[in-house]
């Protein structure tokens, strides 16, 4: 449509995609890293605690301009469990958001290993070593990390039904570019 | 983009998915005829509702509401006359799935779960773990030990090699571990061929420098996968698979011919421990070396027979360590880095450079005090030979990465059993 109502700012759907990005990059780093024993280890472990603190400062971010430009509304006619379904899922999308890298920061501060990013960055350590409190923050690291993974695919699905057999312009709303011209589905 | 936008427009031919020209040549008989004649009245009604409330107001509201159910309401009915959804439909949620499925199972590949071929931490972990079973709440390998605390005494020679902080002339803590190359905790002194000795240098930048040093003055294979094969062939009963392993493996010789000939000694402090792997070391220019380095002692070896080692006692070393400091006091090491020319084998820790290499002397090791393990200030630290200070980086020596991603998994396991190697003190929890 031509006169779109609402949209998020751009400067949110441009920090939307640039972490999509960066956080399904990560899942797939995570996953990778640990069963490896190759030397490509090292460098992707050193991104995946690079990208891991960047993405922790853009989540705050993220949120400041989410509480400063709010969220265009829901169609009015989408099924109450849909909207439920939403908003859940978008709670649990910020909640990963924050909790993953705070737990990955955990696990290594309380297993005594020094945190050192690309380009020699230092992060200085909060927890001391407790065998307790990394075998709680490992494990919760690891297995949020596939539910984060889960609710991320549930994320692009809902994404895709929105915008392909839904079409009531939820997937514009976010959409980097204007889908004006897109009134037809794809031949 | 609204679901009016595609309402308006929209044609049967379109929900059908074939083009107009086909549409017009297609003989449609009887109901379908009828049926798709009347869905294209139906949209014509909604396009010319949307461009009524258009010259009204914008659209929104109620109105909206109103033609986008007369839409849904036209679709089921499509739907029902049909027998299925229309194609588009259809055909977007089988793309969906696609997405979907594509995702988890690139996924799934990259996590291992479909390679079963790949070398993975926890598979070099079970092929360290002895017939008894792994040893629990202890490291995966190295598992016997003992704690030390000292200093490293830089003499400020390092500095021409590495920019790092810790070779700058002065004195920096040392937290360390004396161990034997076993997965036993409970071995008995005289049956490990190999000793070793984990380190922890710490600069007052909070910068760290960890290793893990062994006594043999090369290692026992190329690669980890040779590794990983050693321990699976020295594993089996079958005396065929060592003897495959070696001919698919001859660098192990040199090694095998260092562990028969190689005098036993009847302490820690008598003997020289390897790093093996090879580092780039940066100076201050950004002058780049490959370096190794050594730890050699500054106590005189006696070298002793194996059998006289098991008679003096399983726990021999250990006892002898602490006895020693404690009357004839600390003990000394010399840190010898050694540089490679070019060419020489920075890759393969299974062979020595040659000799007359560039040598030198970057500072001493001091043993001030020994500690049970149990409770001593070793046992938290992962020797992971990649945490470095900056100066010093990996080269292209594969074993420090597979190192660092084993011991990692072996640290992971063994805090998780930390109730099965309880410590008796009442400092930490």
């Amino acid at each position: 449509m031509s006169n779109a109502p609402h949209r998020f700012a751009p400067i949110q759907r441009i920090l939307h995609w640039l972490m999509a990005a960066c956080i399904i990059a990560m899942l797939f780093i995570g996953v990778g890293m640990v069963s490896t024993v190759a030397p490509t280890y090292l460098p992707l472990i050193l991104i995946h605690k690079t990208l891991g603190v960047a993405l922790l400062v853009l989540v705050v971010i993220r949120l400041a301009l989410r509480l400063h430009y709010g969220a265009p509304a829901l169609p009015e006619d989408l099924p109450p469990a849909m909207k439920v379904g939403a908003r859940l899922s978008h709670l649990a999308l910020y909640g990963f958001m924050i909790v993953m890298p705070l737990l990955g920061l955990g696990m290594l501060w309380a297993a005594a290993y020094p945190v050192v990013l690309f380009g020699g960055i230092q992060v200085p350590a909060v927890l001391p070593q407790s065998d307790r409190a990394h075998t709680l923050l490992w494990n919760a690291h690891f297995y949020l990390g596939f539910a984060f993974f889960a609710i991320v695919l549930l994320h692009l699905a809902a994404a895709l039904f929105h915008a392909l057999v839904r079409r009531d312009g939820v997937f514009g709303t976010m959409a980097l570019f204007s889908l004006r011209n897109r009134t037809t589905p794809a031949e | 983009m609204g679901l009016l936008g595609p309402v308006g427009i929209l044609k049967s031919h379109e929900i059908f998915r074939v083009s107009p020209k086909a549409a017009d040549g297609i003989r449609l008989v009887g109901h379908a005829q009828t049926c798709l004649r009347e869905i294209d009245v139906g949209f014509q009604k909604i396009a010319d509702m949307v461009a009524g409330y258009k010259e009204r107001r914008p659209l929104g509201g109620t109105g909206r509401v109103t033609v986008r159910r007369a839409a849904y309401a036209l679709q089921g009915q499509v739907m029902k006359q049909s027998g299925k959804w229309p194609r588009s439909g259809f055909g977007s949620l089988v793309l969906i799935a696609a997405v979907l499925g594509g995702g988890a199972a690139a996924f799934a590949y990259t996590a291992g779960w479909l390679s079963h071929g790949r070398l993975t931490p926890e598979r070099m972990i079970a092929a360290l773990a002895p017939p008894g079973g792994a040893p629990l709440g202890h490291r995966r390998n190295h598992a016997k030990g003992i704690c030390f605390t000292g200093a490293f005494e830089a003499n400020g020679n390092g500095v021409e090699l590495s920019r790092a902080r810790i070779f700058e002339r002065g004195q920096y803590s040392a937290v360390g571990r004396f161990n034997l190359g076993t997965a036993d905790p409970n071995a008995v002194d005289a049956t490990a061929r190999v000793r070793g000795l984990g380190l922890q240098i710490a600069a007052e930048d909070g910068e760290e420098w960890r290793m893990a040093l062994i006594n043999p003055p090369i290692f026992a294979v190329s690669t980890p996968q040779a590794f990983h094969e050693l321990l699976i062939a020295s594993g089996k009963k079958d005396p065929e698979a060592m003897k495959a392993f070696i001919q698919s493996n001859p660098e192990f010789a040199a090694f095998a011919t260092w562990a028969k000939t190689a005098p036993w000694t009847g302490s820690y402090a008598e003997d020289a421990y390897h790093g093996l792997n090879s580092f780039i070391f940066t100076d201050a220019r950004g002058g780049e070396r490959t370096v190794r380095w050594s730890l050699l002692p500054a106590a005189q070896a006696v070298p002793i027979s194996q059998a006289e080692l098991e008679k003096r006692g399983p726990d021999f070393l250990e006892q002898e360590i602490t006895e020693r400091i404690r009357t004839a006091g600390p003990q000394r090491w010399t840190m010898v880095t050694t540089v490679a020319d070019p060419g020489d084998p920075t890759a393969d820790p299974s062979k020595a450079w040659p000799e007359g290499r560039r040598t030198v002397q970057v500072g001493t090791l001091v043993v001030q005090r020994i500690e049970q393990e149990r409770d001593g200030p070793c046992r938290d630290i992962n020797f992971d030979p990649t945490v470095l200070p900056k100066g010093i980086r990996v080269s292209d020596d594969p074993f420090p990465a597979a190192r660092s991603s084993v011991y990692r998994k072996s640290y992971d396991l063994r805090a998780a059993e930390a109730g099965s190697y309880p410590r008796t003190g009442t400092t930490r929890p």
